[in-house]
C-alpha cells in the first residue's frame, strides 16, 4: 500500500458545490466482501492516478436491486432502485462507473424505465477510455509475456456485448492472452448470476465453477483474468478447489493495471 | 369420366387447405390466450432479424455442419415450391408442365430442383446418422423420449420419401420423353432422374405412366399430408420462424422487463400523500397476478416461443445448469409450455370456447421448482436458440409468481432479500459500514 486513498463523497462534494465527473458506484460486493474490497480499492488507485475527479454514495448507496429482482422479488427490487435513483438524481449524477457487471447492468438497463437515466459504463471501458485520452499509461511491467485468460461475465458480455475492452486492457499489460474453450458470447456462467451467489446450487454432478474453472485451466494460464466481483469470488473458489491457488492467481483487470502500475 | 382426375385433385387440395385453416385457427386462439404484449416498436430492426435470423440462417450456422445441411433442406424446402405450384396448376387444369414454355429457365430450374432433391436425400441422411448412430448427446436429454424421437425421425422419413418420389416422377417423365409418348411435353432438364434410367429400361409406355403418375400423386398427397402435420410437430418452425424472430427480443439480453403492475404498487407505497386504508375504487381492476404460474399468465410472444421451438435443444446443451448435471433444461421449459398449452386448447374446445379449471397449471405440473432455481439467468440459452426463442424470460416469470404470490423462495434466498430489505445489501452488513473500506488496509 503506497499512498493514502482519496475517496469523496458525493455529499462532500455536494457540500462544497462542486461535481464529479463521474459517480463510482461501488456496489455491495465491493463495499462489503473482502475479496472484492481490493479490487475497489485497485480502482480508486488507478482513479487516484489519473486525477479523475470522481465520487461514492459511500453510506447512502444501496443494494441495486439485482439479486431480488433475478430471484423473482420484482417488487423488493423496485423499490431499491427507486430509493436509488432519488438519491442520484438529487445528486444530478450524468456518468456511473462500476467494476460490477450486474450493478452496471441494472443500474444502465433497468433504472431508465423508472425514472434514472443516466451513462453507465463498466470500469474496464472506463479504463479502456482513460487510456485512449492518454489520461492513463500502461506498460506491461510484470505481466509481461504472462498467459492471461479472460473470464467473460455473463452480465457484461452476453447481456450487453461488452467484451474488447477487458481484452484490450490485457493485450496491452503485453501479456499472452489466452481464450477458453468456451468465450465472448458463448462464455460459460461462473455459477453466481441469477441470485445464485446466496443460495446452495441445486443438486447436480458438479457446481458451475468448477467447470468453468477447468476450462480456464485448460488454457493453462498463469493468471485468470475476471471482470466481475461474483465471477472472481466463483473462480477463486474453483481454484482452491483444484488445488491449483500456488500457481494460478485470479484477478481483476484493475487489479492487473495497478499492479502492473505499481500502485 | 375425362375430369375425374381434376375433380379428384381438387377434393383433396380444398380439403387439406381446409384442415390446415382449422389449425392455423386453433394455433392462432391459442397463442392469443397470452397477454398482450406491445412489439410494435422499432420495425426496421424486426425486419432485418428476420431477414437475418430466418431467411438468412445466420444463427444456425453458427455449428457448421447442422448449419450447412439445414441450409440445404431450407432452400430445399423454398424451392421446391414452385415445383409443388406447377403440379397444383396441373392436378387442376389435367395439363403436363405448365412452365414447360419458359424453355430454357424451366430447364434450368428442373436441374436445379433435381440437384437440390438429391442434396437434401444427402442432408436428411446425415441428420438421421447424428440422431440415431453418432447419438449426438443432447438429442437423448429425457424430454426427448417418446413422441418428440417419433416426431424428429418421422419427419426425416417424410422428406426422404418425398424426394425419392420427386426423382422417381421425374425419371419417369424423362423416360416417356425419350419414347415421344403422347401428353409428356418435351421439357426439363434431369441430371440426377436421368440416372435412374436403367431401373425403366425395357418399360412400355403405359407402365411407365403408372410409374410416373403413381410417384405425381403420391408426392402431391404426401405432401399436403406433410403440410397438416406440421401443426402436430416441432416442425411448425419452418412456418413460426419467421414471426417468431420478427417479434423476437430487442433490447440488451441483460434487461428484464420492470413489471408494471409492481411501479404502480411501489409509487403508492412512496407516495407520502397517498392513504394506506383507502377503499379501492369503485370499477377498479382487480391487482394483477404477480408473475406466472400457468401459460395464460405468459404472453403471447413467449406463446409463440413455445410452438416455434424445434426442440434442437442447442439452448440446453450451452446451459450452464444443465452442463453441470442439474434438473434445468430451457427446452424443456418450451416444450413444456406448448404441451401445457395444447392440453388448455383442448380444455376450451371441450367446453365450448371456455376453458374449465382442471386442477393443473404449467407450474408444477409441469415445471418443478427445482429446475426454475438452477437457473443462474446467464442468457446462453437465449444466445443459442437459432430462431429467437427466449426461454429465460419464462423461467424468470415463474420465479415472480413463486416468491410474489406465494413465498416459495429457497430460505436462502429469503435471507438474501430480508438483508437487501434490512441494510441495503444482500448481506448481513450495516449500511453505515459501507465505506469502511477505505480505511482498511
Amino acid at each position: 500500500m503506497s499512498n493514502e486513498l482519496k475517496v469523496p463523497t458525493m455529499a462532500e462534494l455536494f457540500a462544497a458545490g462542486q461535481q464529479p465527473e463521474v459517480l463510482f458506484w461501488v456496489g455491495c460486493a465491493g463495499s462489503f466482501d473482502d475479496r472484492a474490497k481490493k479490487i475497489t480499492k485497485a480502482f480508486v488507485k488507478i482513479l487516484n492516478k489519473a486525477k479523475v475527479s470522481f465520487a461514492v454514495l459511500g453510506t447512502e448507496e444501496s443494494c441495486t436491486g439485482d439479486p431480488a429482482k433475478r430471484a423473482g422479488n420484482e417488487f423488493l427490487f423496485q423499490m431499491q432502485a427507486v430509493t436509488n435513483i432519488e438519491v442520484l438524481n438529487g445528486y444530478g449524477i450524468k456518468k456511473v462507473v462500476t467494476a460490477c457487471p450486474h450493478c452496471f447492468n441494472t443500474i444502465k438497463n433497468e433504472y431508465p424505465g423508472l425514472g434514472g437515466d443516466y451513462e453507465v459504463v463498466h470500469h474496464t471501458q472506463f479504463l479502456k477510455q482513460l487510456l485512449d485520452e492518454g489520461r492513463i499509461t500502461m506498460e506491461g511491467g510484470q505481466f509481461k509475456g504472462k498467459r492471461i485468460t479472460f473470464h467473460d461475465p455473463c452480465y457484461l458480455g452476453r447481456a450487453n456485448n461488452v467484451y474488447e475492452a477487458p481484452r484490450d486492457l490485457i493485450k496491452k499489460l503485453d501479456a499472452e492472452l489466452v481464450e477458453m474453450k468456451n468465450c465472448k458470447k458463448k462464455g460459460l456462467c461462473c455459477g453466481a448470476g441469477g441470485a445464485q451467489m446466496f443460495k446452495e446450487p441445486e443438486k447436480g454432478d458438479k457446481d458451475v465453477n468448477i467447470e468453468r474453472t477447468e476450462q480456464a485451466l485448460e488454457t493453462k494460464p498463469e493468471i485468470i483474468a475476471a471482470g466481475c466481483p461474483f465471477c472472481n469470488t466463483m473462480m477463486t473458489d474453483g481454484v482452491k478447489n483444484k488445488e491449483q491457488e500456488g500457481t494460478v492467481a485470479v484477478m481483476d483487470i484493475a487489479e492487473l493495471i495497478a499492479t502492473a502500475e505499481d500502485l | 369420366m375425362e375430369y375425374l382426375p381434376n375433380i379428384l385433385f381438387a377434393i383433396l387440395l380444398v380439403g387439406a387447405l381446409t384442415f390446415f385453416t382449422k389449425n392455423v385457427k386453433r394455433l392462432s386462439r391459442n397463442i392469443k390466450l397470452g397477454k398482450d404484449v406491445d412489439v410494435s416498436d422499432n420495425k426496421p430492426q424486426r425486419w432485418k432479424n428476420m431477414a437475418k435470423i430466418a431467411l438468412g440462417q445466420t444463427k444456425m450456422v453458427v455449428r457448421p455442419i447442422a448449419g450447412i445441411m439445414h441450409v440445404i433442406v431450407y432452400v430445399g424446402f423454398i424451392i421446391i415450391n414452385i415445383e409443388v405450384l406447377e403440379i397444383i396448376i396441373d392436378g387442376l387444369l389435367g395439363t403436363h408442365r405448365i412452365f414447360a414454355p419458359l424453355g430454357a429457365v424451366y430447364d434450368f430450374l428442373i436441374a436445379s430442383f433435381e440437384i437440390l432433391a438429391f442434396l437434401v436425400i444427402v442432408a436428411v441422411v446425415v441428420f438421421w446418422l447424428r440422431r440415431n448412430v453418432v447419438r449426438i448427446k443432447r438429442f437423448f436429454n429425457p424430454e426427448m423420449e417418446g413422441w418428440p424421437k417419433n416426431d424428429a425421425n418421422l419427419i426425416l422419413y417424410i422428406e426422404l420419401v418425398l424426394m425419392f418420389l420427386f426423382l422417381t416422377m421425374n425419371g419417369a417423365d424423362y423416360q416417356l420423353q425419350q419414347l415421344g409418348a403422347e401428353h409428356y411435353t418435351q421439357a426439363g432438364s434431369f441430371p440426377i432422374s436421368q440416372l435412374l434410367a436403367p431401373i425403366f429400361d425395357g418399360m412400355s409406355i403405359p407402365s411407365l405412366v403408372l410409374v410416373e403418375r403413381s410417384a405425381w400423386w403420391l408426392h402431391i398427397v404426401g405432401i399436403l399430408f406433410f403440410l397438416n402435420y406440421l401443426y402436430y410437430s416441432k416442425h411448425l418452425h419452418i412456418l413460426l420462424a419467421f414471426p417468431n424472430t420478427y417479434f423476437g427480443k430487442l433490447r440488451p439480453k441483460g434487461q428484464f422487463d420492470n413489471l408494471e403492475a409492481v411501479t404502480k404498487e411501489v409509487k403508492l407505497m412512496m407516495d407520502p400523500s397517498a392513504d394506506p386504508f383507502a377503499a379501492p375504487v369503485e370499477g377498479a381492476e382487480p391487482p394483477a397476478k404477480f408473475g406466472a404460474s400457468d401459460v395464460m399468465d405468459l404472453n403471447w410472444v413467449q406463446l409463440l416461443n413455445a410452438y416455434t421451438c424445434t426442440e434442437c435443444g442447442r439452448c440446453t446443451s450451452e446451459c450452464p445448469a444443465n452442463q453441470t448435471g442439474k434438473k434445468l433444461s430451457p427446452r424443456k421449459i418450451m416444450m413444456d409450455t406448448r404441451d401445457r398449452l395444447e392440453e388448455v386448447g383442448k380444455n376450451i374446445e371441450a367446453n365450448k370456447g371456455e376453458f374449465k379449471m382442471d386442477g393443473k397449471e404449467l407450474l408444477g405440473d409441469y415445471i418443478t421448482h427445482e429446475e426454475l432455481w438452477a437457473c443462474t439467468t446467464c442468457n446462453a440459452c437465449v444466445e443459442a436458440c437459432p430462431v429467437s426463442i427466449d426461454p429465460l424470460s419464462i423461467i424468470m416469470d415463474m420465479r415472480q409468481y413463486l416468491v410474489m404470490e406465494q413465498s416459495a423462495a429457497p430460505s436462502d434466498l429469503n435471507n438474501m432479500m430480508g438483508n437487501i430489505e434490512n441494510n441495503g445489501a444482500p448481506w448481513p452488513f450495516n449500511q453505515m459500514d459501507r465505506l469502511n473500506w477505505e480505511k482498511e488496509s
